[in-house]
């Protein structure tokens, strides 16, 4: 048993590991592409500085291009996926379809990114599901139209898929914000002034909810703006986008282009950090012209625009991405399926029967990392959050100001730091952190992806976890306290199972990001760690469609398991407490 | 008298005894040092090599292979099945996707100074990969001669087992696998396939988007260009020396000549290319092209029986001559565990193994063992495995071999092609 | 049980360097203190400072006395302090009688029977196994009692207990509480802002200022 001191000791140095584990490997990494990159790095032999690297960047042919192609799916991607949740926020807010949306919304979040891609590409590429459908009898094509729409120069395909992904991510996150802003109230009284609905939203719910959007939203670009999987499989390669390139130079037997690759990865922040800024730059303008539009006393501004872009744009990207998981289902069971055919000739077990084999061990290996990452998140949070109330309140009678913002602090850097490997390109901390680990001769396995993993588990779960202890009625604990029940057993007795639910689903928030995280595992791992998602980008590399599709699949069904026991084992284990329902999410 | 003779005989019969002892004592001790020390000669090789096979028990091999291709990955399941059985040797597959990956980490872990626990133990390797990674002492060896198994290739009449794209092996690689390039083509759509460059070009213009190639630095879009600029060269003997001792520009002038006129008829107009062999396979499999080309002769066999092509699919050979290759599996010096390394590479040219890989159940490819160095019943089992299949390449159809460029051309023709038609 | 007083000794809650309020006084056992006062006048701060539950943007002086303890710097779960809230807020994923047993000291024995007693008491027999959901808001209050009881407390804090409750139940209830602390000889402190409640409680009343 542990006695209350060494959970208090526990409790205490928490939030320090839960800071080493978030900050050092984005700090490492960064460090080790920055000074490779002016000149001093082991691997050339060189130690002086130099801006050799940057110059042959600002060289290499295609680079603006490339560069374009990190902004282009960073700032439109964002750009679309915000337009299309505030409208369909604005037309449907406190209607009953909104309820029926958050379910919806929750496994289609789960989809991950690189099953997502395969199926998009499934659906659109010219000899695919959409194209099949209206060949030949509508479009008269007995053969597959020359049509550039995979792999397109402006990677427009490529941004179409990362709106898919994020207009669920930005919906859910503006759901989770809405009750604390009143989103009701405030509504029900702009319509009370005479403004249609959409209009009441934008004017009165819209600026309230914006603020907590935008760390999301900054998020959002800096992954579409640097993700290497979605484009690989989805986008250009004459040139390829920027963080394609870098890793290829990463990879090349050339060592002297690791310098090349590390100025790349620090381009790519700066790309990032600049997509960023130009969002707040437009953010400004538009607050502006909006804030005129707001006094003009106008009782429809908008309704009509929003309404259409709203039901539309959601229209589109949910049955976009419904489609692309109906055609890896039916890609993963199809026999011979030859072009014009809608559907195949037959179905087959094969694919499956022929996988299934292989996929043991890198199961295995996914729900090892994943497991083992997430709990020691988790344990590392709670512990954390547990510090955080305790610290909260006076102990003592007379508790003085100081301590108890010292033993605060850290909430702070926390909650700041949070977004840091969120924000950062994954390409540019990642290259560091593995020339750090070569470099101290750490062979790559599975604690190293784990220490990777981390850095993206705990963000997500950090925040979802402090959602569900801000989400407790401050007076449980008093009441507990009163009734002489001590923390610890508090903790155990009523707090855990009252907030299974919560806690429950950061889990398998924690576990469907790890199941997700591509790059990390790559780079980590040394290649020698093969998870589901490294398997189904290798078989992308060389299997059939139906090979992928099986992949993809898996790495879908993963996260979809996780949340469904989330979402199902609280409301078996309380289907006879009613009172719980208002814990379930 | 008597007695004299009896001496006589006595005495020569005593010699004779003696003469007898002295040889049957010679016979013996000559047997015993015969014994002792000629058999010690092949014993000797027989004991290192059990030392190795000892010294490789419950080492681990992480075996870096292209990961890509489902049925290599199941072959080597398998292999990793024999092996620790037969060996206690626990095989990892690294399944990668791209073969200079592994190169780069092990030059990283030697600017790292780790000599000795590196993270690769084998290496598939090919050509480029090889020279550079010879250049830069990144190999362990030599060590593939004295596999007992290396015999049965046969080295001395096949001297491909000996040159990788053309670089002496020197005992730092062991063979694997044989390839050769061909083309095939959907027989529903396209009646008569084009048999040589020129061919291809005029009926790429005719039929407008039915063809493409991966994108190089892909290995089997760096082939085709080798493979075009083989047979359209005016210089091909140039080709068999490192670039910087001929005119590159002058040599591959006929090359760009025709890429450039062929780009605008390729599939999407030469905007975009497959990343892979695999992606143009499955781009002719979903009829958006016509004709593609694989350098395991037997893949399209393989794939029309796993219903991953059409039933329509014929294979052939460019009527001016293919390219050809073995594959080989390589150690890294600063490779973990050699010796369990050289006991995978051993199994992997064991008659069983090649059988294995050779059967179209399973992997569909080429043996490299010399049928002479076979057992009788082991050539009957190899003979059984041709295929006789639609899509098989027909009887004659190997066609002359082209020999691989030097290796310093691939990087080279790269290098050329991205600067050329990488950027759009 | 030995009958105890509460005693508030020069006791001063800052916010903010700013004077909440200042009390100094006695509660003897079985007494109800009432204080009431506008929203924001500290009322319930004053609860969570005898509790243990202040914020660090308050700051306490003086001393809290509970008999001859002193209980301002314990822990809260050591003070013995019991609150009453508004809501009931009973435990939603324990059933009733788990809800009863959780708050019964280690020591205490005969737990189920004690229980099923108090139920029967409270006109609520055989509710054991029920889900507290389930109940009505007055039953679900009698419940909430009979657990703070259960806890053994030193002395009672009850914050505006009776609000949420319909008129005519919370006569009722009121009445109940009070006779309940009375015969327990437990000192009471009672924020409201109902004079009524106050008449109820028949004790001393404290009129804090908008300050």
């Amino acid at each position: 048993m542990v006695s209350t001191k060494d959970l208090k000791a526990a409790q205490a140095l928490a939030p320090w590991l839960l800071l080493i584990f978030l900050a050092i490997p984005v700090l490492v990494g960064l460090a080790g592409v920055l000074l490779p990159s002016i000149g001093y790095s082991s691997a050339a032999d060189q130690q002086a500085l130099s801006l050799q690297a940057w110059q042959s960047l600002f060289s290499t042919p295609g680079l603006f291009h490339s560069v374009l192609l990190s902004v282009i799916p960073g700032l439109l991607s964002a750009l679309i996926a915000f337009i299309i949740v505030f409208s369909f926020l604005a037309t449907t807010s406190g209607g009953r379809t909104l309820n029926w949306i958050r379910r919806m919304t929750a496994p289609l979040l789960a989809f991950p990114h690189v099953a997502a891609a395969f199926g998009i590409a499934f659906l659109l590429t010219p000899s695919g599901f959409l194209f099949r459908l209206v060949s030949p009898l509508v479009s008269g094509w007995e053969r597959p139209p020359d049509l550039l729409i995979i792999n397109d120069p402006w990677a427009l395909t490529m941004t179409l898929a990362l709106i898919m992904k994020e207009v669920p991510f930005l919906l859910l996150m503006a759901l989770a914000a809405l009750p604390a802003i009143q989103a009701d109230q405030r509504l029900a009284v702009a319509r009370s002034l005479g403004y249609q609905r959409s209009t009441a939203w934008l004017w009165t719910v819209a600026p309230a909810l914006y603020p907590a959007l935008r760390l999301p939203i900054f998020a959002v670009i800096a992954y579409a703006s640097t993700s290497v999987e979605v484009a690989l499989i989805l986008g250009p390669s004459l040139p390829a986008p920027l963080s394609v390139r870098t890793l290829s130079w990463f990879n090349d037997p050339d060592l002297s282009l690791r310098n090349l690759a590390s100025a790349g990865a620090l381009l790519q922040v700066a790309i990032t950090a600049a997509t960023i800024g130009l969002w707040i730059l437009g953010e400004r303008m538009i607050s502006r012209v909006l804030a005129y539009y707001q006094q003009s006393g106008q009782r429809d501004f908008g309704a009509r625009p929003l309404a259409l872009l709203g039901r539309t744009g959601f229209i589109v990207t949910f049955s976009m991405l419904t489609l692309a998981l109906v055609i890896l289902i039916i890609q993963a069971f199809a026999g011979r399926w030859r072009f014009p055919d809608s559907f195949p000739d037959s179905l087959t077990l094969g694919h499956w029967r022929a996988q299934l084999p292989l996929l043991w061990d890198s199961l295995a290996t996914t729900v090892t990392i994943a497991v083992t990452t997430v709990l020691i998140a988790f344990v590392l949070i709670v512990l954390t959050l547990e510090q955080q109330v305790s610290s909260a309140r006076v102990h003592i009678g007379t508790g003085t100001h100081g301590n108890a913002l010292t033993r605060v602090n850290h909430h702070h850097i926390i909650s700041r730091l949070l977004y840091l490997p969120l924000l950062t390109p994954q390409i540019a901390f990642l290259f560091g952190y593995t020339v750090w680990l070569e470099k101290m001769q750490i062979p790559p396995g599975l604690l190293t992806v784990v220490l990777a993993h981390l850095v993206f588990v705990i963000p997500y779960m950090y925040l979802s976890l402090a959602d569900a202890y801000r989400g407790l009625d401050k007076r449980w604990p008093m009441l507990a306290a009163s009734l002489r029940i001590t923390p610890a057993r508090f903790f155990l007795r009523i707090k855990l199972p009252m907030l299974i639910a919560a806690l429950l689903s950061s889990l398998a928030i924690g576990f469907a990001v790890s199941n997700g995280l591509y790059l990390p595992t790559l780079l980590a791992g040394g290649g020698r760690v093969n998870t589901i998602t490294t398997e189904a980008m290798t078989m992308a590399a060389g299997g059939s469609r139906s090979t992928i599709a099986v992949w993809a699949l898996i790495q879908a069904a993963l996260p979809v398991l996780g949340f469904a026991t989330a979402l199902l084992l609280p409301r078996l284990i309380w289907k006879n407490r009613r009172g719980m329902k208002g814990f379930m999410q | 008298m008597n007695h004299q003779r009896c001496t006589q005989a006595a005495i020569a019969t005593v010699v004779a005894k003696a003469t007898l002892a002295a040889i049957v004592t010679i016979a013996t001790i000559a047997a015993i040092i015969f014994w002792a020390t000629m058999p010690r000669v092949f014993a000797d090789e027989n004991a290192t090599w059990q030392n190795t096979v000892s010294r490789a028990q419950g080492q681990s091999v992480y075996f870096h292979a292209w990961g890509g291709e489902q049925r290599n990955n199941a072959y080597l399941a398998w292999v990793a099945e024999q092996v620790e059985a037969e060996f206690d040797i626990v095989l990892n597959h690294v399944k990668i996707r791209d073969t200079a990956t592994s190169v780069s980490r092990v030059l990283a872990e030697k600017e790292a100074g780790n000599t000795e626990n590196g993270a690769v133990d084998l290496l598939w390797i090919n050509g480029e990969n090889f020279a550079s990674m010879k250049t830069n002492n990144l190999l362990y060896g030599p060590w593939a001669e004295q596999l007992p198994n290396f015999r049965l290739v046969n080295a001395d009449a096949n001297p491909e087992m000996r040159h990788d794209f053309s670089v002496p092996v020197e005992g730092y690689e062991s063979p694997w696998l044989r390839a050769h390039l061909v083309f095939y083509y959907d027989s529903d759509y396209l009646e008569v396939p084009p048999r040589n460059m020129q061919e291809l070009l005029r009926w790429a213009r005719a039929n407008p988007g039915e063809f493409t190639y991966p994108k190089p630095p892909d290995f089997l879009g760096s082939t085709f260009l080798k493979q075009a600029l083989a047979e359209l060269s005016t210089q091909p003997e140039a080709l068999q020396q490192p670039v910087t001792e001929t005119d590159f520009d002058a040599v591959t002038a006929p090359l760009w000549a025709f890429l450039d006129q062929l780009h605008p008829h390729l599939l999407r107009r030469g905007r975009t290319f497959p990343a892979n062999g695999p992606e143009m396979r499955r781009l002719l499999a979903d009829g958006e092209t016509l004709l593609a080309f694989s350098f395991n002769p037997n893949d399209p066999v393989n794939r029309v029986q796993r219903g991953e092509l059409p039933d329509s699919i014929r294979s052939y050979t460019m009527r001016t001559g293919t390219l050809a290759n073995v594959s080989f599996v390589a150690i890294p010096f600063n490779a973990t565990n050699p010796e369990a390394a050289m006991v995978v590479a051993n199994f992997l040219l064991s008659p069983q193994a090649q059988l294995r890989a050779q059967d179209p159940e399973h992997l569909g490819s080429t043996s490299v063992l010399d049928p002479k160095m076979l057992t009788a019943r082991q050539r009957q089992a190899f003979a059984a495995m041709t295929q006789s299949h639609p899509a098989a390449l027909p009887e004659g159809e190997r066609g002359n071999v082209l020999s691989e460029p030097h290796p310093d051309w691939m990087p080279a023709l790269e290098t050329a092609w991205m600067r050329r038609y990488g950027v759009n | 049980m030995t009958m105890q007083s509460l005693q508030l000794k020069q006791l001063t809650l800052y916010l903010q360097q700013k004077c909440l309020l200042k009390l100094d006084t006695q509660i003897a056992p079985g007494e109800i203190l009432t204080v009431m006062g506008p929203s924001g006048s500290g009322k319930s701060s004053l609860l969570a400072a005898i509790a243990g539950f202040l914020t660090p943007e308050f700051k306490l002086e003086g001393q809290v006395h509970l008999g001859n303890r002193r209980i301002d710097q314990l822990p809260p779960e050591q003070r013995g302090a019991g609150l009453l809230f508004q809501d009931p807020l009973l435990f939603p994923h324990l059933s009733i009688a788990q809800n009863l047993v959780f708050a019964m000291p280690a020591s205490t024995r005969d737990k189920q029977e004690k229980v099923s007693a108090a139920l029967m008491q409270l006109g609520l027999a055989g509710y054991e196994q029920r889900d507290p959901e389930t109940l009505s808001g007055g039953q679900k209050t009698r419940v909430a009692l009979q657990r703070l009881l259960f806890s053994q407390p030193q002395a009672v804090l009850l914050d505006e207990p009776f609000s949420s409750l319909d008129t005519d139940l919370r006569q009722e209830i009121r009445k109940l509480v009070f006779d309940a602390l009375t015969k327990a000889g437990l000192p009471a402190v009672l924020v409201t802002h109902d004079q009524a409640d106050a008449d109820a409680a028949d004790g001393r009343i404290i009129n804090l200022q908008d300050s």
